[in-house]
């Protein structure tokens, strides 16, 4: 099927972005690590120099480093960090829990509330007159602010949540009660912060697009014929979801990457705050292994929403198909 | 008489003032008959149609009243008015050939519609195949989704879905205006075949081209600037109107035969008034070319002879003295 090669193709293609723009950045990662231990000696430094280069596969031109990397993506297999010294795929194992408990029920949350209250606030003025001016600000609210906002107020002022970490550092992780009820506890600033500026988001864009439904040739017909306006109005939404639906996938499929304003505000130990160390320590391998998984995430998000939009709106299936109209 | 419409007037509220699109017209349309309500763009035909069946948000009913069948339709109340739509009064709108919802099948789309209206949508479920036969389509239409059909399919099926229910009166506004020839006169002789078979009793036709009414109306209405210019029977307008308003709009069309190289076609210069602040007087006065000093006083739209009506100084004038009436008609030529 076409849809497969181009998918291949986006793959090859990200891929190849994913390994060179590291290597593209100013700095050399081994010297950086070298410089986190006192080398006096110049000998030394150069004879550590070369077996920390060969230990991570960097002494070798840079067409074979591409094709390691392809080695290792096929293996998943992407090295080991420069700044953790352990392997890329298990520092990422670790970060992962958090990134998908705090953004997956923001952003799944925030899409089924701002889309219902965005519809209805399409044919309530009363309610729209507070939803948009809401939504308006939580929308253009930048996260770092609004982080900042909910870490004064509910942290630093009130108490309530802690201003930050995943969980409390005296209790180990694991699946014990202690530890699961200090995640939440840390979990519910960063997810509001998340939260609202989606939400905002979502029920804007629905508000507009029911409206656009609601003026377009199909639902005035039905409302000359005497359809009742639950009808309409049913209609109305299916047809404004539409849209909504592929942002939907994209916001999913880049949850992987998690959040990194917002996990660097609140220090919490997700996917975007290792992006954030990663790039401050140049380490190649763990950037490479995490926009892997962005790419991944992303293509596979998007590939389940061409499926289901082929469910959902008749009108794509045609181009499916290949038939004409 | 089937419908009765008694000095309606429907203003558009526009933030520089009111819109007087329709301002005082009186007509009565009879069980059986197709009138055709013709004019040139922003006249008022479609806001007179289409506020017979729905008053959009900006559209006011601003005075008169609407007889249907006997009963007053509360046309500005649209609360009122939704049980009367689909089964008394339907429309066929302008923009028939987007009408119908994209992402549902149409029998789906028209089953939904019935039930909303609390009808069984089982119990019409044959009767539905058969007019979808009747007006070509296979029935398998009620299977597919619009986009899947060709504009005049989906112009043929909303027509049929807009008179499922029998309604007395039905509005085809500009139904033949985005087709070719050959398919106007199909949707024509499906007008006619909708009344011949008493799936609607009234059918108002509105259109800006005479051509395609002379072949199926029968009697005409010509409207200029929200006000009623003439109204007569269809052979009655085409050969001896007495509007000079309707003189022109005939000249400006085409005839067979004619080399239009000698004899130009005529057009009528000048456009309409604007009806946020209309002219006092005949509305037509600035374009037309007889208008004299009478011509500043509203003229009455009276009835000159036996199902004619005009409303016109000169016409009204000249037919007071004997032969009079069809100089006027001669003068246009």
């Amino acid at each position: 099927m076409k849809k497969v090669v181009t998918y291949l193709v986006a793959f090859f293609v990200a891929t190849t972005v994913d390994w060179g723009i590291p290597h593209l950045m100013p700095g050399n990662p081994v010297e950086i690590y070298l410089s986190r231990f006192n080398i006096s000696s110049n000998t030394q430094y150069v004879a550590l120099q070369k077996t920390i280069s060969e230990s991570f596969g960097v002494n070798v031109p840079l067409w074979q480093q591409y094709l390691d990397f392809w080695k290792g993506v096929l293996h998943w297999n992407f090295g080991i960090s420069f700044y953790e010294t352990a392997p890329v795929t298990h520092i990422i194992a670790q970060a992962i829990p958090y990134t998908l408990a705090l953004l997956v029920p923001a952003i799944l949350l925030s899409y089924f509330l701002g889309n219902r209250i965005g519809a209805m606030a399409a044919r309530r003025k009363v309610l729209d007159n507070v939803v948009l001016p809401i939504g308006y600000v939580f929308q253009a609210a930048p996260y770092a602010w609004l982080a900042l906002l909910l870490a004064y107020v509910f942290a630093v002022r009130l108490r309530w949540f802690p201003p930050s970490l995943g969980s409390n550092p005296g209790i180990a992780v694991g699946w014990s009660w202690s530890f699961i009820l200090s995640a939440l506890h840390h979990w519910v600033l960063p997810f509001l912060s998340v939260f609202l500026v989606s939400f905002g988001g979502w029920s804007i864009g629905m508000r507009n697009l029911v409206i656009y439904e609601l003026e377009t040739d199909y639902a005035r017909y039905l409302r000359s014929l005497g359809a009742s306006q639950r009808l309409v109005r049913r209609y109305a939404y299916r047809n404004a979801v539409l849209p909504q639906l592929s942002g939907l996938a994209l916001a999913l499929g880049v949850v992987v990457g998690g959040n990194i304003v917002t996990e660097v505000v609140f220090q919490y130990p997700g996917l975007g705050h290792l992006i954030f160390l990663a790039i401050t320590n140049e380490d190649y391998f763990l950037l490479q292994g995490i926009f892997m998984f962005i790419i991944i995430g992303v293509l596979l998000a998007n590939f389940v929403i061409d499926i289901a939009y082929v469910v959902i709106d008749p009108r794509t299936r045609l181009s499916m198909t290949g038939a004409t109209a | 008489m089937s419908v009765r419409v008694e000095d309606l007037k429907i203003y558009y509220t526009t933030l520089r003032g009111e819109v007087k699109a329709v301002d005082g017209v009186t007509f009565s349309i009879g069980d059986g008959e197709i009138m055709g309500l013709a004019g040139e763009s922003g006249c008022g035909k479609s806001t007179l149609g289409n506020g017979l069946v729905f008053l959009e948000g900006r559209m006011r009913h601003a005075g008169g009243h609407v007889q249907l069948d006997g009963q007053p339709l509360p046309i500005g109340d649209s609360r009122a008015m939704e049980a009367f739509r689909l089964r008394q009064v339907s429309i066929i709108p302008q923009y028939a050939m987007s009408a119908l919802n994209p992402t549902r099948k149409i029998g789906r789309m028209t089953a939904d519609l019935l039930k909303s209206r609390g009808v069984d949508y089982r119990k019409v479920l044959e009767e539905f195949k058969r007019r979808v036969r009747l007006v070509g389509l296979p029935e398998d239409v009620l299977d597919r989704y619009p986009f899947e059909l060709s504009g005049g399919m989906r112009q043929r099926a909303t027509m049929v879905i807009s008179t499922l229910l029998n309604p007395s009166l039905l509005i085809g506004d500009e139904v033949t205006s985005a087709l070719d020839v050959s398919t106007q006169r199909a949707v024509g002789e499906m007008l006619m075949e909708f009344r011949d078979r008493g799936y609607v009793k009234s059918t108002v036709v509105i259109t800006h081209d005479l051509s395609i009414l002379a072949q199926i109306a029968d009697s005409i209405l010509v409207m200029y600037a929200g006000k009623l210019a003439e109204k007569a029977g269809t052979a009655t307008i085409v050969n001896n109107p007495l509007h000079p308003y309707t003189q022109q709009l005939l000249a400006s069309l085409p005839e067979v035969g004619l080399r239009y190289d000698e004899a130009p076609l005529l057009g009528i210069p000048g456009r309409p008034p604007s009806l946020l602040d209309p002219p006092k007087g005949c509305r037509f006065r600035e374009r037309c070319p007889f208008a004299f000093d009478k011509c500043v006083e509203e003229p009455p739209f009276v009835e000159l002879r036996p199902g004619h009506e005009v409303a016109c100084w000169k016409a009204l004038q000249e037919a007071q003295v004997p032969g009079g009436p069809m100089v006027a008609q001669e003068a246009a030529r």
